[in-house]
């Protein structure tokens, strides 16, 4: 067990080094969720009074959306990353190494998470500094931060198993261009369920972005319904160990077709 | 007095019938594999010929679809885990942290070998040293050149004292003179105590130069094995080439086959334009009495030249083609292969 853990510890280290060489990289991330965060803020500022909101600032009502977001749109081209590693022979190396599968993927999921949640948080402050309100105080940011990370490791684990599995770059950028802004849209991102037509209430309600959001704003809000936070947070975490298994079994297909 | 335990050392590497498909492409159409501990074993062959896919099964990346295999005594089905601990794999793309420096690519290696922090930073001096990157420790990868990048992978492969090592085409795309160094590095692995070396290629030069034992590998299975002289020894004598001043005719042909066949010594006749190729016992022996021959034939000699046979002719006699003609086919097998990838 204790070797497990310390693998995962170094396979994590290794992938922070490159988050903490390359902090353009980090920048450059953080730059569409700003221009998400002050573009729609503004464009969109009138909303808040067709009402459902729970508060009379848009900002504060966008920020946790815009967190989650960026979680989803950074974790998704994880494949990306692992493709890399398998072309450089990265991957291959380190399977003919005695060191766990599970630690291989799990640094990656640790790592991941790490950096999302860095992101979160810088994200929140950018809000803060806007003018933005979280009456819900750091437990509510929290819970936030707590069920971004959940659901980047959703989609991260996803894609790392899309990227083992199919192996082209293609297939991956074809996925997560045609789910980003549908996952967006059809979620209480931007707009107040009680705004959103009927049928668009319900898809979002199967939608793992939403359950993200709704447990992240209802924490940060001045009376937190927790049982819905752990209900949504329960069911992201499910989803997220799920998706990590999935990805660990990964490995046996990959080593069927190298 | 004697003593058997040369005898009963068990074979470092053995694979007996392994048969590896892709697909429609067979990979290996089993394959047969011995060997010896303590040795460097060349497994030769052109592009595609299943060297490759051989050395990911061996080090437990792919499985064969049936056969079986033993590396350093342990089954690489059955306890997959057991051989990684025994093995060191430099393969053609190593894939070093290009943002992580050689030091720290050493230092991870080792920690997922299971190596002590004190042993560690020991281990991984020395080898720095050993493969003359002691300077460039600390630098990120990113900036080695191609030939410092090859050493940290062969170091990388050592970093836990494996029992075997694999190593697959260890130069290629290296430019000439780096590859002489990495020769060299390859011959005193050879020395280190009791390390086997597996080793792929499909440079002739690379496998008679390094290779103790040689595996000619053609389609996916072994064609003939042993040590590069035995094998060259099968083919009867010395190579002994003429070149013309002028290329000659049918009829001149027909006329130096009969007068140098029938010189004492002298086998295979082979005239191809300005080309005289001669198979002889004795090269240097049979040179006078071949040139008087031309001579009286009233033939001008422009250079002769004897060699001692080639690994390209035992890989003709077995192979039943010329290397560069294999080699040229798998070429085009890969492109029709279009993204699958080496083999």
């Amino acid at each position: 067990m204790s070797t497990a853990v310390a693998q995962t510890w170094y396979m994590t280290q290794r992938q922070l080094m490159v988050f903490v060489r390359q902090p353009a990289y980090a920048v450059i991330t953080l730059i569409q969720p700003v221009i998400w965060l002050f573009l729609f803020g503004s464009l969109f500022k009138k909303v808040v009074e067709l009402g459902g909101f729970g508060t009379t600032s848009y900002l504060d009502y966008l920020v946790p959306g815009v967190v989650v977001m960026s979680a989803l749109s950074s974790n998704m081209w994880a494949g990306m990353g692992t493709l890399d590693e398998i072309q450089r022979g990265t991957l291959d190396r380190f399977l003919t190494t005695p060191v766990s599968r599970a630690a291989l993927m799990n640094g990656n999921v640790v790592n991941n998470g790490l950096v999302t949640a860095f992101q979160s948080v810088v994200i929140v402050l950018l809000g803060l500094l806007g003018g933005a309100d979280y009456p819900g105080g750091v437990v509510g940011i929290a819970v936030l931060v707590v069920a971004s990370v959940l659901l980047g490791t959703v989609f991260g684990a996803l894609s790392n198993a899309l990227g083992m599995l199919v192996r082209e770059r293609e297939s991956i950028i074809g996925i997560n261009t045609f789910l980003l802004l549908p996952l967006t849209f059809l979620s209480s991102a931007f707009m107040a369920p009680s705004q959103m037509p009927g049928w668009m209430r319900h898809v979002a309600d199967f939608n793992p972005l939403d359950w993200a959001m709704v447990a992240g704003r209802s924490a940060m809000s001045g009376r937190p319904d927790w049982g819905d936070v752990l209900i949504r947070g329960g069911g992201l975490l499910t989803l997220a160990v799920a998706a990590v298994w999935l990805s660990i079994r990964t490995f046996r297909s990959y080593q069927r077709s190298v | 007095m004697s003593t058997s335990s040369g005898a009963t050392r068990a074979p470092a590497v053995e694979a007996r019938q392994l048969i590896k498909t892709y697909g429609d492409v067979t990979a290996l159409g089993g394959m047969d594999l011995t060997v010896e501990p303590g040795t460097v074993f060349g497994l030769l062959g052109p592009n595609g010929a299943g060297k490759s896919t051989t050395v990911k099964i061996l080090t437990t990346l792919a499985r064969p679809d049936s056969g079986s295999a033993t590396v350093a005594g342990h089954d690489v089905l059955r306890h997959p885990d057991r051989v990684r601990r025994a093995i060191g794999v430099v393969a053609q793309n190593s894939g070093a942290d290009p943002v992580a420096t050689g030091r720290e690519n050493l230092r991870l290696q080792g920690r997922l070998h299971g190596l002590s922090r004190a042993g560690l930073g020991r281990r991984v001096a020395e080898l720095l040293d050993r493969f003359h990157l002691a300077d460039a420790a600390d630098r990120t990868v990113k900036g080695y050149s191609g030939g410092m990048r090859r050493r940290l992978d062969v170091a990388l492969g050592l970093v836990h004292r494996p029992e075997v090592l694999f190593l697959d085409e260890p130069t290629t795309g290296l430019d000439p003179e780096t590859r002489a160094a990495m020769w060299d590095e390859i011959g005193r692995l050879a020395g280190e105590d009791g390390l086997t070396v597996l080793l792929t290629t499909h440079y002739l030069e690379e496998a008679d130069r390094l290779a103790e034992r040689i595996a000619i590998v053609d389609r996916g299975r072994v064609v003939v094995a042993g040590t590069p002289d035995s094998l060259k020894g099968e083919l009867r004598g010395d190579a002994v080439h003429v070149e013309l001043r002028q290329a000659i005719g049918e009829a001149g042909r027909t006329l130096l086959n009969g007068a140098l066949g029938g010189l004492p010594g002298v086998h295979e006749v082979l005239v191809d334009g300005r080309r005289v190729s001669v198979r002889a016992d004795e090269g240097a022996a049979a040179m006078p009495a071949l040139l008087a021959a031309l001579d009286r034939a009233g033939v001008g000699v422009a250079t002769a030249t004897v060699a001692r046979p080639s690994l390209d002719d035992v890989y003709l006699r077995y192979a039943g083609r010329r290397y560069a003609d294999a080699e040229a086919d798998s070429a085009g097998d890969l492109v029709l292969a279009g993204t699958g990838g080496a083999r």
